[in-house]
């Protein structure tokens, strides 16, 4: 025996003498279970499976896991049983199946493998289902719930009812009682159990529904027609809540977009062209703001509100001031000149950040969707972009309606000479108004820089957009811009499945000129004297 | 006679003065000067001075509607590739079997869709004379709708701006599509030759750009035959005092119609010249972007005076060679910049500088 090989020897007998985990080992009742297993002939192999699955062990799952996957192996040496992590090449890497200890590569001829033929598989499949459900872990259960459907078999008929029989969650008995009910149905032919099929919008209980109805059973396949009528209109219903979803959606980008024009176009009668280089200052801002606080989009994004907010606003009030001011009463004038605007900062993004589209970051509470039912489900960005919009346009009725800014404004609007005889100061009236509308463009730009690309382009896409939504709605009208938002928005969802996303829009412009033709104030005109602008 | 009316006229005998002394001397820098003379002008430069004058074209009809009706048109362009569209399905149908696949009665670009006929709308477009009537018709009539609705529901000012820029916006989107027939992106392009000539040689360019000299000549006298007529003083009531020119019994919104029809037209033929010239049409040119920047050529070079939009828009357009030859990202800059600076502080344009420079000498004389 060589020096070496003696001192490695002895370090190992101290190792285990001193490791507490070591001491622990020999009362593990999982050596126990695993060998069982790994020496049970193949009619006792169930046995085993179950006496590891109703061990409570917490380990159990990932043992019958790596069972089902051929990975289980012992050791020849030693009859340690190890779970094989890489079986790539001659040398194995593994670990110990107890501890989960990474015990490095070992060549393949050293280990032997506990077998699993089809059958087995099929009866652990059934089991590993059986044992999430019993996890604590909801989510888990939910999964195993969903995974379960379709693949029921006639062991896990028992095990699944025992299950129903006890006080579980809804969701998942629900889940559980579509799963037998599925296998009935295609296996037995049961009529009782196409009722709770008809219940079920997964396309899996769909399937059976429909191979069902094709069956040689003349009432099996009358009640399993009615019940896929019954579905496929519940299907129907969630489509049109999905379109209506999508289209709401698209309504709050189009009310962003224009609610901050629908204030310096609607109430001040400013027509600003450079509004969406505004709408893409914000986006810039938001990806800004994730280069200086990289490792947090969630936190950068919530401070981006009020960044690009005041960046748009800034870049208003100069706007304004540089421009606007001096071209008062000349709508058609004030129109070239921003639109002149708008081109120095579309050429000054391309130039100083890049003519590429920039990625913003979706933080993670941010992405993923809420899940209504199998056939609904509504993408979080979505939903939040709709919430803020409302919000901002709540705070913004909320601004016209109770502050005095809102106040002023409205009285520099109707008359001008009248306010400022009143001691209103017209001139900064006008600076703020016009930074309010610009910040709220700014507002809209953080938001949409989490639902399309942020180029330099961004604006451009969004102008005319707003200026019809903002004239559909009627001006001077802040309601109008909303509803017209809205209207819109969802006109274009319905309009897409049978036109075409391009035909859509195409249908939804023609319709707002015609619109216009008809009813020129738009859809709630301002009446009154300040009408007569 | 009212049509001649414009001839005895000094500003206009000026005008046309200077424009022929041009052409005439483009003509002869090209054709008479051997190539490499410092003085020649090279066939490239003449096709370049061609475009200019379709623009300046454009710019009159710009400048008729704005200028002397008040209605700031932002879809002017949508007219302008309407007449292009409509010369460019002439040339695309003269080009028959030359093209790539050589069927003899398809474009190219239907082949390559498998279109197996020709959709009713190409028809008749292989001969010249109803293509060229085409030219005239499809802007016309357009005009002809929209105006009459707008102008019948009195959408005026800024609202009518803005709808002209959506209706403008929707046909570029309806254009790009490749199921409407008219080459989807790429546009109508690859043409051969015009009336029998073949479009690559001199000639044929020397021909078409002194075409375009003469449109313009033909737009101009019009519209100044309008501007002076009784209608023209009716259309700059309308523009100065709408409600008091209806008052007053006029019908305001015939007139309206009437001129925006005739400056839709003026703006397709502008778009039919330039298309044989720069060799292609495509949806590009319905974009609101394009529309702006034609306002702001008449808007540099004086609103309501014809000729300061001819100024207006060969200055600009040459800037805009200058720039895009040597520095490309300065261009929106400087056109940024020259929207704000000739709006602000320069609201007559170079013809306004003109003026009050002619008028400050009769003062002091």
């Amino acid at each position: 025996m060589s020096i070496t090989r003696l001192l490695t020897s002895l370090l190992f007998v101290i190792a285990m003498a001193f490791t507490p985990l070591a001491a622990a080992q020999q009362e593990d009742p999982g050596v126990a279970l695993l060998n069982d297993l790994a020496t049970a002939s193949p009619r006792e192999v169930e046995a085993a499976i179950k006496a590891i699955a109703n061990s409570g062990d917490e380990r159990a799952r990932s043992w019958l896991e790596a069972f089902g996957s051929n990975r289980l192996s012992i050791i020849k040496d030693s009859g340690k049983i190890v779970v094989v992590l890489n079986n790539r090449g001659r040398d194995w890497t593994i670990a110990d199946a107890l501890t989960s200890e990474n015990l490095g590569e070992i060549s393949r001829r050293k280990l032997d493998r506990i077998n699993i033929n089809n059958a087995m598989r099929r009866q652990l499949e059934g089991t590993l289902a059986m044992l999430d459900l019993y996890a604590d872990n909801p989510d888990l259960q939910a999964q195993a719930g969903k995974d379960l459907l379709g693949k029921v078999d006639e062991a896990l008929v028992e095990p699944l009812t025992e299950f129903l029989a006890q006080d579980r969650p809804r969701a998942v008995t629900n889940r559980v009682e579509q799963a037998l009910a599925i296998y009935r149905v295609e296996q037995l032919g049961d009529i009782e159990a196409v009722d709770v099929l008809a219940g079920s919008l997964h396309s899996r209980a769909r399937a059976a529904l429909n191979s069902a109805v094709t069956s040689d059973d003349p009432a099996l396949a009358g009640k399993a027609r009615i019940a896929l009528e019954s579905v496929e209109q519940k299907l129907k219903l969630n489509r049109a809540a999905e379109t209506l979803y999508f289209g709401l959606s698209l309504g709050s980008v189009l009310v962003l977009a224009a609610i901050g024009l629908a204030i310096t176009f609607g109430v001040m009668g400013v027509i600003n062209m450079a509004h969406g280089e505004l709408i893409m200052l914000g986006a810039y801002t938001t990806w800004g703001m994730q280069q200086l606080l990289p490792g947090q989009p969630g936190l950068a994004l919530i401070l981006s509100i009020p960044a690009g907010f005041l960046v748009a606003a800034l870049a208003g009030v100069a706007i304004e001031r540089s421009v606007i001011q001096f071209l008062k009463g000349r709508p058609l004038e004030t129109l070239l000149a921003t639109f002149g605007i708008s081109l120095i900062l579309q050429q000054l993004v391309r130039t100083v950040i890049s003519p590429l589209n920039r990625t913003v970051i979706t933080p993670e509470w941010m992405s993923g969707s809420l899940i209504i039912n199998d056939a609904l489900s509504l993408t979080l960005n979505r939903l939040y972009v709709l919430a803020f919009a409302l919000l901002v346009f709540a705070a913004l009725m909320l601004i016209m309606r109770k502050t005095r800014l809102g106040l002023e404004v409205r009285a520099v609007t109707q008359n001008r000479a009248m306010a400022r005889s009143m001691g209103i100061r017209a001139t900064r009236v006008d600076v703020m108004t016009f930074a309010l509308g610009s910040g709220v463009a700014g507002l809209a730009g953080v938001a949409l820089s989490q639902l399309t690309n942020v180029g330099p382009n961004l604006g451009q896409n969004y102008i005319i957009d707003s200026f019809m939504v903002v004239v559909f709605g009627g001006v001077g009208n802040l309601w109008g811009t909303l509803v017209a938002g809205l209207t819109l928005g969802t006109l274009n969802q319905l309009l897409e499945p049978w036109a075409g996303a391009v035909l859509a829009k195409i249908v939804v412009l023609v319709f707002i000129i015609l619109f216009i033709q008809k009813r020129p104030r738009g859809l709630f005109p301002q009446k009154g004297r300040a009408a007569e602008g | 006679m009212w049509l001649t009316r414009p001839f005895y006229e000094r500003s206009t005998q000026l005008f046309l003065g200077i424009l022929f002394a041009a052409l005439l001397v483009v003509t002869v820098l090209h054709v008479a000067l051997p190539e490499g003379h410092p003085l020649h002008v090279t066939s490239y430069t003449v096709t370049l001075f061609g475009k200019y004058l379709c623009y300046a074209l454009l710019a009159v009809a710009v400048d008729l509607v704005w200028g002397y009706l008040g209605i700031l048109s932002l879809g002017h362009g949508a007219f302008f590739a309407l007449g292009g569209y409509a010369m460019g399905m002439y040339l695309m149908r003269q080009i028959g079997d030359r093209g790539t696949y050589g069927d003899p009665i398809l474009p190219d670009f239907m082949v390559f869709l498998n279109w197996q006929e020709l959709p009713w709308y190409w028809l008749g477009f292989d001969m010249a004379w109803f293509a060229f009537i085409m030219v005239l018709l499809a802007p016309g009539l357009l005009a002809l709708v929209f105006g009459f609705l707008a102008f019948r529901s009195r959408v005026t000012g800024v609202y009518l701006s803005i709808i002209t820029q959506a209706l403008t916006f929707a046909l570029m989107l309806a254009f790009f599509r490749n199921e409407m027939g008219f080459g989807g992106n790429n546009g109508l392009t690859d043409f051969k030759d015009i009336l029998g000539f073949n479009l690559r040689t001199d000639a044929t360019r020397l021909g078409l750009f002194l075409a375009t000299g003469v449109a313009l000549a033909i737009g101009y006298v019009v519209c100044r035959a309008i501007v002076t007529s009784k209608l023209g003083r009716v259309s700059v009531a309308c523009r100065d005092a709408e409600a008091r020119t209806r008052f007053l019994g006029y019908r305001v919104e015939r007139v309206q119609l009437f001129v925006f029809v005739v400056s839709a037209m003026l703006a397709g033929v502008a778009g039919a010249l330039y298309v044989p010239q720069v060799g292609i049409i495509n949806p590009s040119e319905f974009s609101p972007i394009f529309s702006i920047e034609i306002v702001v050529w008449v808007a540099l070079g004086g609103r309501a005076t014809l000729y300061g939009a001819v100024i207006g828009a060969i200055l600009v357009n040459y800037a805009k060679t200058v720039f895009t030859g040597v520095m490309p990202d300065a261009w929106l800059f400087a056109l940024g910049a020259l929207f704000v600076l000739v709006t602000v502080f320069l609201p007559q344009g170079i013809a306004g500088l003109l003026k009050s420079r002619h008028t400050a000498k009769e003062a002091a004389a």
